[in-house]
């Protein structure tokens, strides 16, 4: 299978996506001309043409407010935002127009768009440049969430993403873009709100989603060779959908959960999946389930410090361990 | 292609504001450009060298228009700007050592190492940052003029920005409540004719201008070149009158150019744009060349003191390095400070109740 990273992973799903439906149109700031700030769409512009991938100017209120409108007239708009925190500024936009118009009409429309573009922290760009608003927006019905880990995954749920007939805020992660994964040539699917077990064991189930998912891989690592533990390492790829049967499964076979997101703990995903567990999964439980989350602070820009504000595989490993004395 | 700017009339060198000028304070604004221009190569240096992380957004070329308005202020004056915004804030009087360490990420940092290149900030100096988020600060520029008006001071908040920035809602709404209720904001658009890789032709629709948009909210606008800063000091003067004399807000374009990419990350600045466009402005628009060479036509300069002036700089810039290399980096408890006031001073609002969340 050829190795891509997970950037040409998106790439291609959105290539693939705009030659088979005609209405899919990419907009964004730079995403044509310049080929993409983090060149995720690049060269997209040169085989596509001015019509199907279209640089705005900076105004995502109006950029994102205008995909919502067009896509009520069947339209497909694939929206990158430079940076997911830019979201702030069309925040109206997405949580009241594309959140609630179907539930507002009572069904009559609906609003098949994606917003695209990274969500994290750990580049040094600070705390306006840094957010993960996985759980503010999986807080709206209506909206759909998803955040991969790998360029597979990436590459599956975008073009899942694009077909969805519901509004999807797709986060990816500047720290992974040039990161490489095998990715098949043929086409595939994967459906929102299907987890991926990305590591089997039987000790622990580390739940984790988007980076995350790969630093807990590299806790089971250390669990296994310094101390015997077997991890199960589940990435839940989709926020909302949320594939609870799959952190049920793995919590019945291991009885102990740590839950891992780069996001800040209070109302994060995990506390979510906190909650499911007590109600769905208290007698199964053979240790309270505990959490590491990026420590509960705006970003800080010191490139030395802010590494530590993010989980890391030593932050995890104690964590793991204290549920075993 | 950007337009041509304008070349300046000869007429803004005897402005009042111009005429009353000292040779020493001629000299100071070629020591002020130039120890922008100093600072951010060595800052350049350091961030190639791996010193520093995240984005570096070089003001070089634009140095005429900080120094020029910013050496308008009086004490109830205020500034306020983008992400750009190493210029600006030496311009106000921070310390190359502070905003050096600041990008160097240690705790002598003007923000403790918190903000990075994007935020610095600055109160004591009537700088309140630094702003990442494209015009996030043009209603807070508003609202400076608004405290202003408030407390009964005749000031002024020079906002500025980027000829990207003018396409935001926020920056119309905050046009329309200037006008409405009378307030002394300067809208400064740096207008260096690109956002990022986008030409102003391929971002903004407008008829003369940028500025001239503040037209449909009877702002008074105006456009300026910007490489000399005898047109810069005459063209800010008028509005800071409008300001201070009237209450009254003004958008005021100024034209400039940027020599280096929208960032240090910017591969492609030399695709969007020509090599030879950039030597064009660098050969003929260089703002502090064109400073040198007004000083040394009209006798209160030599080569001499030029190079003075100029190695000083560059020893300042080599010294604020020194600073930042020595300094210590912030302490890990240092990330749950500075978020909440209460909290830091421990007050009983600060006390009561959980703040933090991570177990
Ligand atoms: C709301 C928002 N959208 C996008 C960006 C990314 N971005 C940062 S600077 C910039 C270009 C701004 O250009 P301009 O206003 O002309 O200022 P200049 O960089 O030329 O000083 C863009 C698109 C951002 N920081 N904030
Ligand atoms: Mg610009």
């Amino acid at each position: 299978m050829p190795l891509i990273t997970y950037r040409e992973a998106l790439r291609h799903a959105l290539s693939e996506e705009i030659q088979r439906d005609e209405n899919v149109v990419i907009l964004g700031e730079e995403v044509a001309e310049y080929d993409g700030a983090y060149k995720v769409t690049e060269g997209l512009w040169k085989k596509f043409g001015d019509k199907r991938v279209v640089d705005t100017p900076i105004s995502e209120a109006a950029f994102i407010g205008m995909g919502i409108g067009a896509s009520m007239l069947g339209l497909r708009p694939v929206m990158e935002l430079m940076f997911w925190s830019f979201a702030t500024v069309a925040w109206d936009q997405i949580v009241n127009n594309a959140g609630f118009v179907r539930y507002m009409s009572g069904g009559l429309i609906n609003c098949p768009i994606v917003i695209r573009g990274p969500a994290n922290g750990g580049t040094n760009v600070g705390a306006t440049h840094s957010h993960t608003p996985e759980n503010m927006l999986a807080n709206i019905p209506g909206l759909k969430v998803v955040c991969p880990a790998t360029a597979y995954d990436a590459k599956g749920l975008m073009k899942t993403a694009i077909r969805d007939n519901d509004p999807v805020m797709f986060m990816e992660n500047t720290l992974l873009y040039g990161e490489k994964w095998e990715v098949p040539d043929e086409e595939y699917l994967i459906p929102l709100g299907v987890a991926d077990l990305k590591r089997e064991g039987s000790d622990v189930s580390l739940i984790a989603h988007g980076r995350a998912a790969l630093t807990c891989l590299k806790a089971a690592e250390i669990l296994a060779a310094e101390h015997g533990i077997q991890a199960d390492v589940l990435d839940l790829r989709s926020i909302r959908p949320l594939d609870e049967e799959a952190i049920l499964r793995t919590v019945r076979k291991t009885h102990r959960a740590v839950l891992v997101e780069e996001n800040k703990p209070f109302c994060g995903v995990d506390a979510q999946i906190s909650s499911i567990l007590m109600e769905k999964a208290f007698d199964e439980l053979d240790a309270p389930v505990l959490r590491v989350s990026a420590i509960d602070a705006p970003a800080f820009y010191s490139p030395k410090i802010e590494v530590k504000q993010l989980p890391r595989p030593e932050d995890i490993v104690p964590k793991v361990l204290s549920l075993f004395s | 292609m950007p337009m041509e700017t304008p070349e300046s009339t000869p007429d803004h060198a005897s402005a009042p504001v111009n005429r009353s000028l000292s040779p020493e304070q001629k000299r100071r604004f070629l020591s002020d450009m130039l120890r922008i221009r100093r600072f951010e190569q060595a800052a350049l240096k350091q961030y190639s060298g791996g010193k520093m992380g995240g984005f570096l957004h070089l003001y070089i070329g634009q140095e005429s228009v900080a120094i020029g308005t910013v050496s308008l202020m009086g004490p109830n004056d205020h500034v306020i700007t983008a992400y750009r915004d190493h210029g600006h804030a030496l311009a106000v009087g921070m310390g190359m050592n502070e905003c050096m360490a600041e990008l160097f990420g240690k705790a002598t940092g003007c923000s403790k190492g918190k903000g990075g290149s994007m935020h610095y900030f600055a109160p004591d100096k009537n700088y309140w940052g630094g702003h990442g988020i494209v015009a996030g600060q043009t209603p807070l520029g508003l609202g400076l003029a608004y405290g202003l008006k408030y407390k009964g001071l005749k000031g002024a908040a020079l906002c500025f920005m980027g000829d990207g920035a003018v396409n935001q809602g926020c920056f119309y709404e905050s046009l329309n409540l200037a006008s409405l209720w009378s307030l002394p904001v300067i809208y400064i658009i740096e207008n260096n004719h690109y956002s990022m890789g986008t030409s102003l032709n391929r971002s903004s629709a407008f008829k003369s201008c940028l500025a001239e948009r503040a037209e449909g909210f009877a702002i008074d606008w105006d456009l300026c070149n910007g490489e000399d800063i005898y047109t810069v000091r005459a063209k800010t003067q008028e509005a800071i009158e409008r300001a201070h004399q009237n209450s009254r807000p003004t958008v005021l374009e100024i034209e400039t150019y940027r020599y280096y990419g929208h960032s240090v990350a910017d591969a492609k600045h030399k695709v969007y744009r020509s090599e030879e466009e950039i030597e064009r402005y660098k050969q003929n628009h260089d703002p502090i060349q064109r400073w040198k060479k007004q000083l040394l036509g009209e006798g209160v300069l030599t080569e001499a003191q030029y190079d003075e002036i100029d190695i000083a700089a560059q020893q300042e810039a080599e010294a604020s390095v020194q600073f930042a290399e020595s300094s210590p980096l912030p302490s890990e408890a240092s990330i749950l400070e500075d978020v909440y006031y209460e909290v830091d001073h421990g007050t009983a609002a600060g006390t009561t109740g959980r703040h933090f969340f991570n177990n």
